[in-house]
């Protein structure tokens, strides 16, 4: 339905959104790569020299980075794995017919929208720590000693926090596709003699692959950059213990003042997230009609 | 074998909903009923659920003690600041790609999706560097700015899908009446895209409120919103459990209200239509 | 006022070339339809007069002047569109005054024109309502309403009875002939249905894959069909084709006979079948039958004539009125 007057006059009207969005990818981006190469650190203003690729030797094959690699790995693993299967039980059971089902919703809905950092305190604090938190009153009660999470198993405990989090997400994902799920269908293999365990293998589990395969994607693309919940909690420690690609790049580039350094990381991260990112952009493409 | 009537059913589903909906917002609620409690109170073993004095103190102490109005608002302006901004540049685009569309639109789009997929460290240095030189650092401004790109394309991706459910007659009626480009979007297009609109604005206020990143990175005593104010909290002096919930209860309190309505934009606005 | 030219216009979407090049004219004054099948680039067509789509080749001129390049609110024409699309957040009042607005008419003289249109389709009592609130058939009014306060040189009607039930087809048919005859002015009517083509038209316009087959009269397309296809299109039920030997002996490779051209007997006829379906629409009744030698045929008879399922019965064609093809489709005279 396009003329010439209006394809002149959409083209005009995008540009300013492409222009910008252009420039936030490249010039940051390249300017990235460019430090990456260099050997830059702000504490010693004027000392750059070309380093060709001794940041990033550096940096790969630094321990700290492995631990980071394997942390993440596990941040995102376990997280995802607490989202997906809650995410379908939750879904699964709002689907249900009850009574206030609008207040429970927002019940299950709220912590996505209470800010990382506020989250991560109140947990920090008020949950895990193992003098005043509650989780310690209670192992008290029980006769227990109390378990100092933050320190003894700090990535555990960040997985909790991020996974309680990132619930709501998923689960609202998976509720709406449950909800598009034909109960004809449903009714259809129920006369024909499946039980509930069947009809949820062989067909609701079927239905909501695709909505699993999308939460499971746009999760790890955001899972990957957590960084305020390790801010706040543990500040990657104790040593490397619950340091993310994510914050080990922060540390080397604003705490160490390392430019180079960081930049490599960062170039590392990047890296990573785009394998992702090529997946779920195909998934996107295949839905996407223009 | 025997079914259990659906009013039964009906009721065990209900026990069980609830008691998992109240375990999962719990420590939203345990945070709320704490910022009423005396710091001493607060950490009391065993811990009391209503049976105790109530107080304010709390409330008063957080903005006398640090000036929490003024995060709050640096909050409100960040906010809102970064989501006008964008929705400004992208609802041109957005019209642009749901009516006049070519083949290469598709494409667009999806590489405008893709810069919502980079990784914030990939870029923090520079960034840093950039608003260091230009004395962007510690301003609401900046963060203005990197919010309303990091933004960008989740606003004109929800517009674009908005826009897509106005019939496209509808416009070329107003053409065939007279009407220019201008008259064409402020008339016809805005009112029937109301809903929206508002819809993208409210989840976008929301996203930028709780962004964690950039607001921790980019901000110091100046410009620091809620998110960063509570970061302080990380390591206190003292007995502060009381006053980290009062703080964190004012932090949350407009964004949970805000965020009961946005449900449904929240599907739509971050999965990119990969699920329907 | 209100003559419209086509000359060698073409249209090209892509890799598909859904119209050629084609000329038309267009007088003052007429009420044109085009008609043809799904697909046959009739809509494309409108909106390459509208201006809703740019030509690809040719020259679209509007009272001798060449539109070609002008953009759609300036060529002086209204359109109705399949789906009124009319704006849901204005009422009706506000529907029809919008392009009276935008050519910065005043306050005054807009409510007088609205009130004027709203009076002649009968929307004086729903003029401040919305459009979700009015049936299909008031809706169809308020579009023609915000064309006609235009007072545009041509009317354009992109299907606009496809949206209605049966009997209210019927009525709006009547009453946008009606408004034809008042108005005077030149109307350009898309359709797909042959039925509203003969009924409504000065001159139909048969097009086919982006090529016009025809232009005439409605009577002149039912007597005399340039070709199969148009001799086809026209008339219902359609016409029947006979091919092979039966052709042959009017030295012919296809012949046609309309339904309403023969007449049935028990006892005696050029042809014998046997009856299939009988339709019994009580003023006629329409015979599919298997007609010995030839293959299926649809008779039409009075709702008189006695017949069922399984008769043999005796047809014969009107001598005048059997149609004569060539092999490459066309007529022969």
């Amino acid at each position: 339905m396009s003329t010439r007057q209006t394809r002149t006059a959409a083209r005009l009207m995008m540009s300013p959104a492409v222009i910008l969005l252009l420039g936030w990818m490249i010039i940051p981006l390249s300017m990235t790569i460019y430090f990456s190469f260099l050997r830059y650190n702000l504490l010693m203003p004027g000392t750059e020299e070309w380093a060709g690729l001794m940041n990033y030797r550096f940096f790969l094959t630094d321990p700290a980075f492995f631990s980071a690699m394997g942390n993440t790995l596990l941040l995102v693993g376990g997280v995802l794995t607490i989202t997906v299967i809650g995410g379908i039980a939750l879904g699964l059971l709002l689907d249900q017919p009850f009574f206030g089902q609008g207040i429970v919703r927002i019940l299950v809905i709220a912590p996505f929208f209470v800010m990382p950092t506020v989250s991560a305190l109140v947990w920090k604090n008020m949950f895990m720590n193992p003098v005043n938190g509650l989780f310690a009153h209670a192992a008290k009660l029980l006769g227990m000693q109390p378990y100092d999470f933050l320190a003894v198993s700090p990535l555990f405990s960040i997985i909790l926090i991020v996974a309680w989090q990132w619930l709501p997400f998923s689960t609202l994902i998976l509720l709406t596709a449950l909800q598009s799920l034909d109960s004809e269908q449903k009714e259809a293999s129920e006369m024909d003699g499946a039980g509930p365990v069947s009809q949820f293998i062989h067909i609701v589990l079927p239905h909501l692959s695709r909505a699993i395969t999308v939460v499971i994607l746009i999760q790890t693309i955001f899972l990957l950059s957590i960084f305020a919940e390790i801010l706040v909690t543990t500040n990657g420690g104790p040593g490397y213990a619950s340091t993310n690609i994510t914050y080990l790049v922060y540390a080397q580039s604003l705490l160490q003042f390392d430019v180079g350094g960081g930049s490599a990381g960062g170039i590392v991260a990047v890296i990573l997230a785009n394998i992702v990112a090529i997946f779920l952009m195909r998934m996107i493409g295949k839905n996407l009609e223009v | 074998m025997a079914r259990a009537t659906s009013t039964q059913r009906r009721w065990v589903v209900t026990i069980v909903a609830w008691s998992v909906g109240l375990l999962i917002f719990f420590p939203i609620f345990w945070t709320i009923l704490t910022s009423f409690k005396t710091e001493a109170e607060a950490i009391a073993s065993p811990p009391s659920l209503f049976a105790f004095e109530w107080t304010l103190e709390n409330y008063g102490e957080v903005q006398e003690r640090s000036n929490y109005f003024r995060h709050f608002m640096n909050s409100v302006v960040i906010s809102l600041g970064s989501t006008l901004l964008g929705l400004i540049i992208a609802v041109p685009a957005a019209w642009a790609m749901a009516f006049s569309p070519t083949p290469r639109t598709k494409d667009v789009l999806m590489w405008m999706l893709s810069t919502k997929m980079l990784p914030p460290v990939g870029v923090l240095i520079p960034i840093y560097l950039m608003f260091r030189d230009t004395g962007l650092l510690d301003t609401r401004t900046g963060l203005v700015i990197v919010l309303t790109l990091i933004n960008l394309p989740i606003i004109v991706w929800m517009l674009y899908t908005y826009f897509k459910e106005i019939p496209g007659e509808i416009l070329e009626a107003s053409r065939m009446d007279g009407a220019s480009l201008r008259d064409e979007i402020i008339h016809v297009l805005t009112p029937m895209a109301v809903p929206g609109i508002a819809s993208t604005l409210l989840l976008n206020v929301i996203l930028s409120w709780n962004e964690a990143f950039w607001t921790l990175n980019l901000t110091a005593a100046k410009a620091a919103p809620l998110t960063a104010f509570i970061a302080s909290y990380s390591s206190p002096e003292g007995l502060f459990y009381a006053k980290l919930s009062a703080a964190s209860t004012m932090a949350i309190a407009p964004i949970l209200i805000m965020g009961w309505f946005s449900q449904k934009q929240l599907v739509r606005g971050l999965t990119f239509g990969a699920v329907k | 006022m209100g003559s419209i030219s086509l000359k060698q216009v073409s249209k090209v979407f892509g890799d598909t070339t859904v119209i050629p090049g084609l000329d038309l004219q267009i007088e003052e004054g007429e009420f044109v339809v085009f008609v043809g099948p799904s697909g046959c680039g009739k809509s494309t067509l409108l909106r390459l007069i509208a201006g809703l789509e740019d030509v690809s080749g040719g020259v679209v001129e509007i009272n001798g002047q060449d539109a070609t390049r002008i953009a759609p609110a300036k060529r002086g024409l209204a359109m109705v569109f399949q789906s009124y699309a009319l704006y849901p957040h204005m009422s009706v009042r506000k529907n029809i005054g919008f392009p009276l607005k935008m050519a910065k008419m005043d306050k005054a003289e807009i409510d007088k024109k609205v009130e004027g249109a709203a009076s002649v389709l009968n929307l004086t009592d729903y003029l401040d309502r919305r459009p979700g609130q009015l049936s299909g058939g008031q809706r169809q009014r308020v579009a023609i309403g915000r064309a006609i306060v235009r007072d545009p040189a041509a009317f354009l009607f992109d299907e606009p009875l496809s949206n209605l039930d049966a009997a209210l087809r019927v009525n709006m048919r009547l009453e946008i002939s009606e408004l034809h005859q008042q108005l005077k002015t030149t109307m350009i009517y898309v359709t797909h249905d042959q039925v509203e083509a003969m009924t409504m038209a000065d001159k139909i316009v048969v097009l086919q894959a982006g090529r016009i087959e025809q232009v005439g009269s409605p009577l002149d397309l039912y007597h005399k069909p340039r070709n199969r296809f148009v001799a086809g299109f026209i008339g219902s039920p359609k016409m029947n084709f006979i091919e092979g030997a039966e052709a042959a002996k009017h030295d012919a490779a296809v012949t046609g006979v309309r339904p309403e051209h023969l007449s049935l007997s028990k006892t005696e006829g050029t042809w014998q079948g046997t009856v299939g379906v009988a339709e019994h629409l009580g003023s006629d009744t329409f015979l599919h039958l298997t007609v010995d030698g030839i293959g299926g045929m649809t008779a039409r008879t009075s709702g008189e004539f006695d017949v069922h399922h399984g008769d043999r019965v005796y047809l014969t064609p009107r001598a005048d009125r059997i149609y004569r093809f060539a092999a490459d489709g066309n007529a022969i005279a």
